[in-house]
């Protein structure tokens, strides 16, 4: 009887003292959030550290939006809220309970303020607290943020972390960051010997940065491993360095090739020096920017299309445009190259300045679909996204462009319009059609070459100006009237472009590549791929 | 036949009826200020913004009763982004159009094309954009800023507050970026900085293929110092950079870029999404806190009917350039160009930041450094701000070329280039 009394007791003391606890933990939780608030920037790094401290999982959203710049303050009572946007007003939750606490309007809040001292606090005190989360993906990136902050506090953490994970991905990233961090802590230099050893295997920069900062206060028997490791990383280094550049050659070709596969097109196959080119590229681009701005508008959730959905609406009207201009302008001045250079000029002057005008002087914003967005490792390339789909596009349009002239009864009857007019005429070609079309073809695809280069460039009246010498260096380097050599023009292009570049620098790279130019189309006036026979001297 | 008609006589009213306008303006006695900022070519991204802006200052003081009991009148022109033609357009605002003051120029080549003629024909210019001093002329006010005013305030933030030690000083190709960074590396060196640990990159107007440049920059930042980037890139080779930065994943918790050229304007046509904390200097920010702020917010938007324009650091120094030469006018009685010259020097008007700038015997004015942080929203937050006003440095004490000049255009003196070593007025640069 006693016994039970006694098991009662202490149940109903442990009960009653846990709940006080509770309670308090709560508080003190409930005036640390608080106390960020009021807080100086140069005070955070201490708060942040307290309230990671308490080790408690509600601790995680708080810093998360602290991060995000979602937290803040209210003005009345000085409490701190996270927050969520809805219209004007902001949406508070009690960052203790995580339930929501009504809403307030903007001005009666004040946001707590971040800087990337704070930010990198909160990066480095959450991955402590995620280490050890149930959810993979949030362990990957706390690994990561251990290794990209090292901290050697944290060496603990990591090493415990290390004997319970079972994800291959996780394990590496955490191998990698418990050498790092071992690296700063007072271990044995056997521990940390072994630690080089496997930084000198791998290639990430944030281990050289770590191997050449220990350099700096090793001993003398340290020393020499380091060094070494630090040679073996670097030469690996050099080693991806160079694919690196042919990647970014690579790149930069495709982008030249877009650019100028319309003007292949026009300049190349129907021999019209088109000056409004460029402009054509503008539209595609204008045209993306439209698009989004509707599905921004009406239909948020198809944004990831809103590229697939810009091509063909870009072709129709930059072709209907060069359709316009061909009927208009260019059908009149057949066989008198420089009045239409002057007359495309002129039109392209009065595209630019009519986009202007409707649209405005500044920058235009165009989304990356999330799947053009970011990078992704391979071996020690960063290869991103954007640019990998640009060099696919390019190709395929490349492709198609060269099954629609060679395969089919139309790309027939352009080729034949265009190297003998007259003969084409009496087998009962209509010739002006086809100029018609072809001159359409031509801007339709300068057009969705826009659509891709409003991805990685500025959207603005101006961008056609920057593309329009390039395009008409690769199609007058690659040879006048082949499609290949435009192919080729604009990947050798890249290629000298982006050789040269580490060694002479962009501005004198640039200059270099055109002197090069100079010298060659001397040599060969034709470039690089001479059409034959008596079409060229027509 | 009916339509073609119509359109012409719709066309000949329209033409009457400005000449009638313009007709009824000219009888009415006006005061002329002359606007000359490129309407159109490469620079008409930035500088048509600065058009809008001037417009509307002139037509807020025109509800406020003009000057002088006169009604003020603007005097657009465009002079299209060609350097010599800045030059002819100034002449024809001064001698043809008879204004009484200039604001306008954006880039230092147009200043300079600009600046005998206005030597010549003794006018006023007001230039209002940052720029890499090593100039003063009696002509000319400086209202925006002087490399004391925004870059060497940003490298010394990002000294003790970042713990900064290796920087790449990256830049477009002219002289802005190359003086800029020429006084920065004299001014790093001098605070101990290594000069391997200092790297320069330049690159031509417009580049937009910035994948080697980055992936240099974040090679040359895993020497394991913390690594920051300096920008003068110059407008629109900023997109494609930022860009690019985000898609290679430079974080600004990692590799922070602190830009002088970028500004809200700039944002606008970019997702800041993965650009947040990437910081930027300048003596205003569209965000900037104060009750004057929140008032030009408000007439910039009703004035331009779009609640998205946004508002930024050159329009503020035409805010105050504008509002110091109609005190001045006011206190001289005249706008006869030798009296404002001497009533300019002392004036003290309101800046949107929430203090006063003050026009300084050297033609530059006094302006707080913010340093701000971009936001998710295409906005800026200030980090950090100078505890007071700063003097524009229009000569600076960094190079060994100008470290001995000063300029006065106070009476006695009334030299922009006095050296005080040797006592004489006129050294480099007259």
């Amino acid at each position: 009887m006693y016994r039970i009394l006694q098991i009662l007791f202490v149940a109903l003391c442990l009960l009653i003292s846990t709940h006080v606890v509770g309670s308090r933990a709560a508080d003190d939780l409930g005036a640390l959030v608080d106390q960020l608030g009021v807080a100086k920037l140069s005070d955070m790094d201490e708060r942040i550290s307290s309230l990671a401290k308490t080790g408690d999982a509600k601790v995680i959203p708080v810093l998360e939006a602290l991060g995000e710049g979602e937290l803040y303050q209210r003005k009345s009572d000085g409490k701190v809220f996270l927050v969520k946007v809805q219209g004007a007003d902001l949406l508070l939750i009690d960052p203790v309970t995580g339930m929501e606490a009504g809403q307030a309007p903007k001005a009666a809040m004040q946001k707590v303020k971040v800087n990337n001292a704070v930010r990198r606090a909160v990066r480095s005190a959450l991955g402590g607290l995620t280490l050890f989360s149930d959810d993979t993906s949030a362990r990957l990136k706390a690994a990561q943020s251990m290794l990209q902050t090292p901290n050697a506090d944290a060496l603990d953490a990591i090493e415990a972390a290390i004997a319970t994970e079972k994800d291959a991905t996780v394990r590496k990233v955490l191998d990698e960051a418990r050498a790092v961090t071992l690296l700063l802590s007072e271990r044995s230099d056997e521990e940390k010997r072994q630690a080089i050893t496997l930084l000198a295997k791998g290639n990430g920069r944030t281990g050289l940065a770590v191997l050449t900062s220990a350099l700096a206060n090793a001993d003398a028997a340290l020393k020499l491993d380091i060094e070494a490791a630090i040679a073996r990383i670097e030469q690996t280094q050099a080693f991806w360095n160079a694919g690196q550049n042919v990647w970014y050659a690579l790149s930069l070709g495709s982008v030249l090739l877009l650019a100028a596969i319309g003007l292949a097109i026009t300049f190349g196959v129907m021999g019209i020096i088109n000056m409004a080119h460029g402009e054509m590229v503008m539209l595609g681009a204008y045209t993306t920017f439209l698009v989004q701005e509707v599905i921004r508008n009406s239909y948020p959730g198809l944004f990831d299309w809103s590229l697939a959905i810009a091509l063909p609406l870009a072709f129709l009207v930059t072709g209907t445009v060069g359709l316009a201009i061909e009927r208009g302008v260019i059908r009149f001045l057949y066989g008198r190259p420089l009045e239409t250079l002057l007359a495309t000029w002129g039109i392209s002057l009065i595209l630019q300045q009519a986009v202007r005008s409707i649209f405005g002087p500044t920058n235009r914003e165009v989304g990356n679909p999330s799947w053009m967005a970011g990078a992704f490792d391979l071996g020690g390339l960063t290869i991103t996204w954007n640019r990998l789909w640009i060099i696919v596009f390019a190709l395929t349009v490349f492709a198609a462009l060269l099954f629609l002239l060679k395969k089919t009864p139309m790309g027939l009857r352009m080729r034949a319009v265009t190297q003998n007019r007259r003969m084409a005429s009496s087998m009962g070609i209509r010739t002006p059609f086809v100029d018609a079309l072809t001159f359409a073809l031509g801007s339709g695809i300068a057009g969705m070459a826009g659509v891709a280069l409003s991805q990685i460039d500025n959207v603005s009246p101006n961008l056609g100006q920057g593309y329009i010498i390039d395009s008409f260096m690769v199609v007058v380097f690659g040879g006048v009237g082949n499609l290949w050599g435009t192919l080729v023009g604009a990947f050798s292009l890249g290629i000298l472009n982006k050789f040269l570049e580490p060694y002479a620098g962009a501005v004198l790279g640039k200059i270099l590549v055109l002197v090069l130019i100079i010298l060659f189309i001397q040599k060969k006036p034709r470039g690089l791929f001479a059409l034959k026979g008596r079409a060229v001297e027509a | 036949m009916t339509i073609r008609a119509s359109v012409t006589g719709a066309f000949l009213a329209a033409v009457l009826s400005t000449t009638a306008f313009n007709g009824a303006f000219a009888a009415d006695d006006t005061i002329k200020v002359g606007i000359l900022h490129s309407l159109s070519g490469t620079m008409a991204i930035s500088e048509t913004t600065l058009k809008d802006a001037m417009l509307m200052l002139i037509d807020e003081q025109n509800k406020k009763g003009g000057l002088l009991g006169k009604k003020l009148e603007a005097v657009v022109v465009d002079p299209a982004s060609d350097w010599p033609l800045f030059a002819e357009k100034a002449r024809e605002l001064i001698s043809v159009d008879k204004v009484s003051a200039v604001f306008g120029c954006w880039t230092s080549v147009s200043r300079k094309s600009v600046l005998p003629v206005f030597e010549e024909l003794n006018s006023i210019l007001f230039y209002p954009v940052q720029y890499e001093g090593e100039e003063s002329q009696r002509n000319v006010f400086y209202t925006g800023a002087a490399p004391n005013q925004q870059a060497i305030p940003a490298v010394d933030y990002l000294m003790e507050n970042e713990s900064v030690e290796r920087w790449v000083l990256a830049g477009t190709d002219y002289v802005y970026p190359r003086t800029t960074n020429k006084i920065l590396e004299a001014y790093l060196i001098s605070k101990g900085v290594k000069p391997e640990d200092i790297m320069i990159n330049y690159t031509p107007f417009g580049h937009s293929d910035w994948q080697t440049i980055v992936s240099d920059i974040k090679k040359f930042g895993s020497a394991g110092k913390k690594t920051a980037v300096v920008s003068t890139i110059n407008g629109d080779a900023n997109v494609p950079f930022y860009k690019e930065l985000a898609n290679q994943g430079v974080k600004a918790e990692d590799i922070p870029v602190v830009a002088f050229s970028v500004g809200e304007e700039e944002l606008a046509g970019l997702d800041t999404g993965p650009l947040v904390g990437h910081l930027a200097a300048w003596n205003y920010f569209q965000s900037v806190d104060t009750p004057t702020n929140a008032e030009f917010i408000k007439t910039w938007k009703a004035y331009t009917k779009n609640d998205k324009r946004v508002t930024n650091d050159p329009m503020e120094a035409h805010y105050i350039g504008f509002n110091m030469w109609l005190k001045a006018v006011e206190k001289a009685g005249t706008t006869d160009t030798d009296a404002v010259l001497d009533a300019m020097i002392g004036i003290s008007v309101p800046n949107l930041s929430g203090g006063y700038s003050t026009m300084m015997p050297n033609h530059h004015i006094t302006k707080p450094v913010l340093i701000g942080e971009i936001q998710g929203d295409g906005q800026f937050e200030t980090v950090w701000e100078t505890p007071g006003l700063v003097v524009g440095d229009e000569w600076s004490d960094y190079l060994p070329d100008s470290k001995d000049l000063i300029s006065d255009w106070r009476a006695p003196m009334s030299c922009g280039n006095f050296n005080v070593a040797t006592g004489k007025c006129g050294g480099k640069g007259s």
